[in-house]
């Protein structure tokens, strides 16, 4: 794990807490969406605080795709879920809400699944493990054949064109 | 919370929608994105251009993205309704819950007991965060 990769999943809780409060924030402000009323899906994205959270959003997905790239999918997801902690300290110290003995409770559980996740390995399940990945790149690097190193990351030919 | 009679069928729909479609949608672009590679070494080797057309040049990646869209639809739904307070933290808790097995058996992670303590730990922390 390099400072990068950190700041990588930083940046996946960062984004999702931050998107995820403008949306609901603005969904608030626009009122119902139901079934029968489908251009209320369209009046929504309108709401500026609906369209910032979307960008958020967007922004959450890079992150959580170079992630996922690296890493394995139960390591992402408890590792990023510190985005709900983060969520509850804003309510907590920029909103002054008020947060219940058993919020506390889930803040803290959140905190000790974030650290289980983050003490293991980041990658379980591939050839490409992260001390052959790194030999790899220095290999490339030293002008080893690319060819070689590409074609060992697992990729099917007919996903590359 | 509510008593859980008066959570309306449409509240339970949209939980179960918004799990299964997220379990779907994670397990397919986690799949995606290791045919991908690294995105830091296929940047550093070929340029950020390869990065993004491997990405959207592979269909699993797109599967997984219209899984998301029903999932994320079925939560806009939800958030205008007003259980908020339930469908959101439900469906995150039972997501967790099911991303563990379903990562077991379809990515063949190694989902060892440091995996599920924190992936258990994580799924009661958004629950009582609901509470």
């Amino acid at each position: 794990m390099t400072l990068r990769k950190y700041l990588v999943l930083a940046g996946v809780a960062v984004f999702a807490a931050a998107g995820d409060s403008m949306l609901s924030h603005g969904m608030k402000q626009t009122g119902n969406i139901s079934l029968h009323h489908l251009q209320g899906v369209i009046l929504a994205v309108l709401n500026p605080w609906v369209a910032v959270g979307i960008v958020l959003l967007f922004a959450f997905f890079a992150a959580y795709m170079n992630a996922l790239s690296w890493a394995d999918l139960t390591y992402v997801l408890p590792a990023t879920s510190v985005s709900y902690v983060l969520l509850a300290l804003v309510a907590r110290f920029a909103l002054h809400e008020n947060i219940s003995a058993s919020r506390w409770l889930g803040i803290a559980l959140i905190s000790g699944g974030v650290a289980f996740a983050a003490g293991g390995p980041a990658l379980t399940a591939h050839g490409h493990g992260e001390e052959k990945s790194s030999l790899l790149a220095k290999a490339a690097k030293n002008g080893a054949p690319a060819d070689g190193a590409a074609a060992e990351d697992g990729v099917p030919t007919e996903v590359r064109s | 919370m509510k008593a859980l009679s008066a959570v309306s069928a449409y509240t339970w729909g949209a939980i179960v929608v918004m799990t299964l479609a997220s379990i779907v949608g994670d397990v397919l672009l986690a799949r995606a994105m290791k045919q991908v590679g690294d995105v830091h070494e296929v940047w550093q080797r070929s340029g950020l251009w390869t990065v993004v057309a491997r990405t959207l040049g592979n269909p699993i990646f797109f599967l997984g993205i219209a899984a998301m869209t029903v999932s994320f639809f079925s939560l806009l739904f939800a958030l205008s309704w007003g259980d908020v307070s339930l469908v959101a933290p439900a469906a995150a808790s039972l997501t967790f819950i099911g991303n563990a097995f379903a990562a077991k058996v379809f990515l063949h992670e190694k989902v060892d007991r440091r995996r599920w303590i924190a992936a258990m730990l994580v799924a009661a922390g958004v629950a009582l965060l609901a509470g």
